[in-house]
């Protein structure tokens, strides 16, 4: 958000509803669909929704919407956030919710997904990567059982990933979801972040929120308008798609800057020095502070879980001590897992540091 | 003003120097570990330069029209001066790279803030307690009427109707479906006003909750609102106030007084955020006592010393996003009630329903005025 800060006619300006005086912000916003539909491979992308967790339960009722059935499945490899605010949602509408778990390797069960999924499911809801950094390498099986079920493909994904990643129309996936806070928006203690939402065109009707497309003024020029407003609530008002009217357009403009400046080069250069990093972090830990993984054979992009020998909130304050955040506890959201750490590195943490948090996990541990 | 502006990729030359990025390490290359499959052939986002992208949104943002640049008469969407004290303090590095999951121990200011608010607008509208999970004002209805939902099936009932006046904003029914409960509009009289006699009417046993502003969309007070309390609770049903705007009765009258028992107030308009030329927004809801134990999860609380998230609330309704909603936003209108006091949201209010009822005595020869009585912050034209 500090990047549009710059541009003060964004940030105080109204909703565009009046197109005459709202070019500027049209056609941002129109950018932002463009590069998400770049960076997703996907056909449309809407205005923003507010943030992932109310994204993913948008994209599961666009679901049921589609198929016109009643149930949802989730893989347990979502956010444990999303997977409450879906429930929410879902229970709302007396729509059923599956969960999926996982297996040995911290991938969705396909088997499990195999036995759970039938022609009265509406829609499956995978995350890559997952919650606890495993990249999911079967997306193509799922695939394949999704759609023989006539069911929607949904895939949660983390943007910078896909500097790097297959992009998900590749697996054929109908509806993309996913958090923007990591193009550019600041952490700012939750909020305000961006719901990315895009899909195939044949479902653009029942897309939530609003949409903004090119169109040829009386002049015969290029301009940017709200379009298939008969989706929307004031419009359609009961029966609308969604009663989403405010959404999250300065951070979409926000997240359209930060791809344009870093362009194909810099998101891909962005995701590899995720990558790199976190794999050398974890190699580390490995090799010299013996410390065990959780899922040690899978494939990972810049997140994992790491083993300690003791209750994680207690090392993670020693480890405070130090002045470092070393990660997040799974205790917080799995109460039997209360060893266990997700570590997250990024193009943010230097080299320099993740010495230091390798220096200091050892004095930790050797105090044990 | 008018030109033609180039779309990003109609700028995009692969050939452009990307901007300054520190190096991966090389032998830990995506290429290096991870199986072909998995990694993609090519990415068609456009390569242009950093001055280009400055200059391209720059011109961009001249193609537009916000408050700082002039009058924005949008009747209920106040769009009121965004204080640049505001930008700069949430702007604040020590709040915008504040982690969300940064231990309470350290993120107390960030909790503090969240709870004085939660006072400060529990001051403002007569509620118990508030939550901020809610993203806009739309958010703030869904959440609300989930919460209502909620509360009567405890009480072993499924009311299924949501009445709102015909007047109502379309995000009204639109979250009543999303909750899952049917609409019924019910029609203004001739003075632009819900009737009781009218009300009555579609009052029965079905009905969950009545959803009103108050002022009303036309800028009308509803001056039987004690009267509509009485005859909604009498039936069993639940009040609901959309405080999308404040601004003709903040400081002067509580919808909590009024007999309302659950709010969404919209932060974006009343207390002075910025639009964003579409948001982000906030539609934090305040509810009475009995429906405090119902609110999503976690809520923020001080134990008298510290301030930390409650996960514990018995019947919550779960969540509504993650996280604990748009702190930067929060943050923006805690300094602006927080810089106004007392006197000065008062003043705001005076200031609103003078000058608009101004404008319309200025505006009334040269227009049709429908409903010519006295108006609070805002009025209806037609011609």
């Amino acid at each position: 958000m500090k990047l549009v800060s710059l541009f003060p006619t964004f940030y105080t300006a109204y909703t565009p509803y009046q197109p005459e005086i709202s070019q500027g912000v049209l056609q941002s916003i129109f950018e932002y669909q463009s590069l998400i539909c770049d960076l997703t491979g996907m056909e449309v992308a809407n205005a923003s929704l507010y943030e992932a967790g109310s994204g993913i339960a948008e994209a599961a009722l666009m679901s049921v919407r589609i198929t016109g059935k009643k149930e949802v499945i989730a893989s347990s490899g979502l956010n444990p956030e999303y997977i409450s605010v879906l429930k929410t949602y879902l229970q709302a509408q007396n729509i059923e919710l599956k969960i999926i778990p996982l297996d040995e390797k911290g991938e969705t069960d396909v088997d499990f997904l195999e036995k759970n999924i039938s022609p009265k499911t509406s829609g499956v809801i995978i995350q890559n990567p997952n919650f606890f950094g495993v990249i999911e390498t079967k997306l193509k099986d799922i695939e394949e059982l999704i759609h023989k079920n006539n069911a929607l493909f949904i895939l949660s994904i983390y943007p910078i990933s896909l500097g790097i990643l297959k992009p998900p129309s590749e697996y054929n996936v109908d509806i993309v979801v996913g958090e923007g806070q990591s193009l550019g928006i600041p952490l700012g203690f939750g909020g305000p972040y961006l719901g990315i939402l895009a899909t195939k065109k044949e479902f653009i009707r029942q897309i939530p929120g609003r949409i903004v497309g090119e169109t040829i003024d009386l002049e015969g020029e290029r301009g940017f308008v709200n379009t298939l407003q008969t989706r929307e609530q004031h419009i359609r008002r009961a029966k609308a798609t969604s009663n989403i009217c405010t959404n999250e357009a300065l951070s979409a403009i926000s997240a359209a800057v930060y791809m344009a400046i870093l362009g194909k080069k810099g998101i891909k250069k962005i995701a590899e020095v995720c990558f790199s990093r976190a794999h050398y972090l974890r190699e580390r830990m490995q090799k010299e502070v013996n410390l065990e993984i959780t899922y040690p054979n899978s494939h990972f992009f810049n997140e994992f879980v790491i083993k300690i020998p003791e209750n994680s909130e207690n090392f993670l304050k020693k480890l405070e001590e130090k002045k470092i955040l070393g990660g997040i506890p799974l205790s917080k959201f799995y109460k039997d897992r209360d060893k266990e750490i997700l570590v997250a590195v990024t193009e943010r943490n230097s080299l320099e540091e993740l010495e230091y948090y390798i220096k200091s996990l050892k004095e930790v541990l050797k105090k044990n | 003003m008018k030109k033609k502006i180039p779309l990003i990729k109609e700028l995009n030359n692969d050939e452009k120097p990307t901007i300054h990025l520190p190096e991966p390490l090389e032998d830990f290359l995506p290429e290096k570990i991870l199986p072909k499959d998995l990694l993609r052939e090519s990415l068609p986002i456009p390569q242009i330069s950093e001055i280009e992208v400055v200059r391209h949104f720059t011109n961009l943002s001249h193609m537009g029209y916000g408050v700082d640049l002039g009058f924005y008469p949008l009747g209920s969407c106040t769009m009121k001066y965004n204080p640049k004290i505001n930008e700069e303090i949430a702007n604040n590095e020590y709040f915008t790279d504040l982690h969300p999951y940064t231990p309470e121990e350290l993120s107390q200011g960030a909790l503090e803030i969240i709870y004085k608010l939660g006072e400060a607008l529990s001051k403002i509208t007569g509620m118990d307690k508030f939550t901020f999970q809610p993203s806009a004002g739309a958010h703030g209805e869904l959440t609300a009427l989930l919460i209502i939902k909620a509360y009567l099936r405890d009480k072993g009932e499924n009311r299924n109707i949501v009445l709102v006046p015909d007047s109502a904003h379309g995000t009204n029914p639109a979250s009543a479906s999303m909750a899952g409960f049917e609409t019924i509009e019910i029609p203004s009289d001739e003075r632009g006003l819900v009737n009781p006699n009218i009300l009555g009417k579609y009052l029965n046993k079905n009905v969950a909750v009545l959803m009103l502003t108050n002022p009303n969309t036309l800028g009308l007070f509803e001056k039987d609102i004690l009267k509509i309390a009485q005859m909604v609770h009498d039936e069993g049903a639940l009040l609901y106030y959309d405080g999308a705007n404040l601004n003709g009765i903040m400081g002067y009258a509580r919808p909590g007084d009024m007999g309302f028992d659950a709010v969404h107030v919209n932060l974006h308009k009343t207390f002075s955020t910025p639009h964003g030329g579409g948001g982000p927004g906030a539609g934090p809801v305040g509810v009475k006592d009995f429906l405090k134990d119902y609110l999503p999860v976690p809520t923020v609380e001080h134990d008298g010393n510290k301030y930390y998230l409650n996960y514990q609330v018995p019947k919550t309704i779960g969540r509504v996003r993650t996280f604990y909603g748009n702190f930067l936003v929060m943050l923006k209108a805690y300094a602006y009630i927080r810089l106004l006091g007392d006197e000065g949201l008062k003043k705001t209010t005076e200031m609103a329903v003078l000058n608009a009822n101004y404008l319309k005595e200025k505006l009334k020869d040269y227009f049709e005025l429908p409903y010519p009585s006295i108006c609070k912050h805002e009025f209806v034209l037609s011609r």
